[in-house]
């Protein structure tokens, strides 16, 4: 059987005039789906609910505990850019649902039969998925006010969280994308994200730091892009936040992640019709 | 569908039966397909299809649900690989150079193509842009193709408002933005009324006259073939049974024949038979939504 998704990114070439055409491609593919969210904004409200009650319920109440090792961080502040980090992987890891819910309207065909690559598509579909978990980040940021803790207001911090929720949206959307390529119904989506989401949550630092662990815990840890994605946010986003990774091997994971996928969804996503 | 295992598929054109005539000096070949063929798993969707369809022509590719119209159009559209065979769409082949093809097709799919939760004209930027319309023609091409289906004061409405003929001429509108040299129509008139299945032909032959396209359009509804169609291909368990124009086809079958005795007398089966419960899940959802 032959392919095409070997042949698709011929369709731009590598000149700047390409690269341009390229990038123009992937912002046509994300500005569709900021005109849907500028009609419905309902939707991004609804998902204010969940990091609300991790911060306002969970959170309040474990602060009190002082039992987890949080360095010199309290409680609230260690676990903010987690739960940011968690709201942010919920999202994202149920956009193949939309991805598919677009197959069955055939809104999808729109995208296959025109002739941009089939790269800049995924990586649209990534930045779309992005633009949606960024709406976090205004939430969790108003929680922050709210509850007292101690958030870097500084532009560089905040603009690095932001690029740091881009990419950890950009993993975990096209994981999901994957999945979607592969299992095709809307049910099977939904079942793979349940099935994910919660060992995706524990076995990371989000809201325990990972020398509580056992060691295979911690091993599962390591592989796993979110711990990554919290490290960089906690380093970022609360005042005397630090890493324990490093930003640069946050950042460098996260979007080998990003690129591993994309390729990966880049083959996978014509079968979605299929 | 036949049941033949795919494997077994023999490659090299087969002619079809009817009346195949050679291309015409009109010009060259719009679409050619050799033996075209495809399976999914070892069923035979489309069993060694060989049409050729001329540019400038209205073809009509007929047949009941399940008689392989739909993936025929999908793979022309470089939707799904072939399995056996070739195509070539305005001059390029359609797996080996899908971007090509590509760039010169429209297609209006059965299913939605355009984009309820935007507006008439933000799914218009949406094509214009995907198939690199200039951004300084952006604009003036968008209005022009609203005013031409008659949707330039319900440009800037949601499209989950429109009515169904309303959302077909967008759609006719969105295909058509970039000038292609092949519009492609997978049943453009299920689900409507009367008055809207006139509106979509009348928009047919209009792009034609206007652009000099070539149009394939499958549908199951005989008169909208005979109408509409310079020729058609009559499609049944994956095989073309006959080709011809609809008078070559009547006469051939005998005096004061309709297309639908057209079609028993080359299939021996009546146009209501066939389609899976997808095929029916398919038709019934489009039905509904353009209601």
């Amino acid at each position: 059987m032959t392919s095409y998704a070997a042949a698709a990114p011929r369709g731009v070439s590598l000149s700047p005039r390409g690269a341009a055409a390229f990038l123009g491609q992937v912002a046509t593919v994300a500005d569709a789906e900021i005109r849907k969210l500028r009609h419905d904004p309902l939707e991004l409200a609804m998902r204010a609910v969940q990091p609300t009650l991790w911060l306002v319920v969970f959170g309040q109440v474990m602060s009190r505990l002082r039992g987890v090792p949080t360095g010199n961080l309290r409680y609230l502040d260690f676990m903010a850019p987690g739960i940011l980090a968690q709201s942010v992987l919920f999202i994202a890891i149920f956009y193949g649902v939309a991805a598919i819910r677009e197959r069955d309207l055939g809104v999808l065909n729109k995208y296959m039969v025109s002739p941009i690559s089939r790269t800049a598509l995924v990586l649209g579909k990534a930045l779309s998925a992005g633009v949606r978990a960024l709406s976090q980040a205004v939430v969790v940021y108003g929680l922050a006010l709210l509850l007292g803790i101690h958030a870097a207001w500084a532009p560089w911090n905040v603009a690095g969280v932001l690029l740091l929720i881009l990419m950890g949206s950009g993993v975990f959307s096209t994981l999901s994308l994957a999945i979607a390529c592969l299992v095709k119904t809307h049910e099977r989506v939904m079942g793979m994200g349940q099935i994910m989401t919660m060992p995706l949550f524990f076995a990371s630092n989000a809201i325990y730091p990972v020398v509580l662990m056992p060691a295979w815990l911690r091993a599962i840890a390591a592989l796993n892009p979110l711990t990554y994605e919290v490290d960089g946010l906690r380093a970022l986003m609360v005042q005397g936040g630090t890493s324990t990774i490093g930003l640069g091997v946050d950042v460098a994971v996260l979007l080998a992640f990003v690129a591993a996928l994309v390729a990966i969804v880049t083959r996978l996503y014509p079968r979605i019709l299929v | 569908m036949t049941s033949m295992r795919c494997e077994q598929a023999p490659p090299g054109p087969l002619p079809a039966r009817g009346g195949e005539a050679a291309a015409g000096p009109a010009g060259p070949e719009a679409i050619h397909t050799e033996a075209l063929t495809r399976c999914f798993r070892d069923m035979v969707a489309v069993d060694r299809v060989s049409i050729e369809v001329r540019a400038g022509e209205i073809f009509g590719l007929l047949g009941p649900n399940g008689a392989g119209k739909s993936t025929m159009i999908k793979m022309l559209t470089t939707l799904l690989p072939p399995t056996g065979g070739r195509a070539q769409v305005a001059g390029f082949d359609v797996a080996r150079e899908p971007t090509q093809v590509r760039r010169r097709i429209g297609y209006v799919p059965q299913a939605l193509s355009a984009d309820g939760a935007l507006s008439g004209y933000e799914n218009l930027l949406v094509s214009s842009k995907l198939y690199g319309v200039p951004r300084a023609e952006r604009r003036r091409r968008i209005i022009d193709a609203l005013d031409l289906v008659g949707l330039a004061d319900a440009a800037h409405q949601l499209v989950r408002q429109y009515s169904g003929g309303m959302i077909r001429r967008l759609e006719v509108a969105q295909a058509m933005l970039h000038r292609p040299a092949v519009l492609f129509m997978d049943e453009p008139t299920v689900g409507l009324d009367p008055v809207a299945r006139r509106a979509v032909w009348d928009h047919v032959r209009r792009l034609r006259t206007m652009w000099g396209t070539t149009i394939l359009l499958t549908t199951h509804y005989m008169d909208e073939a005979d109408d509409l169609a310079d020729r058609v291909a009559m499609m049944h368990r994956g095989h073309v049974a006959a080709v011809g124009t609809p008078a070559e086809l009547k006469a051939a079958t005998g005096d004061g024949a309709t297309l639908d005795d057209v079609f028993v007398h080359f299939t021996g089966a009546s146009i209501e038979t066939g389609g899976t419960y997808r095929d029916v899940l398919r038709s019934r959802r489009t039905a509904r939504r353009l209601s």
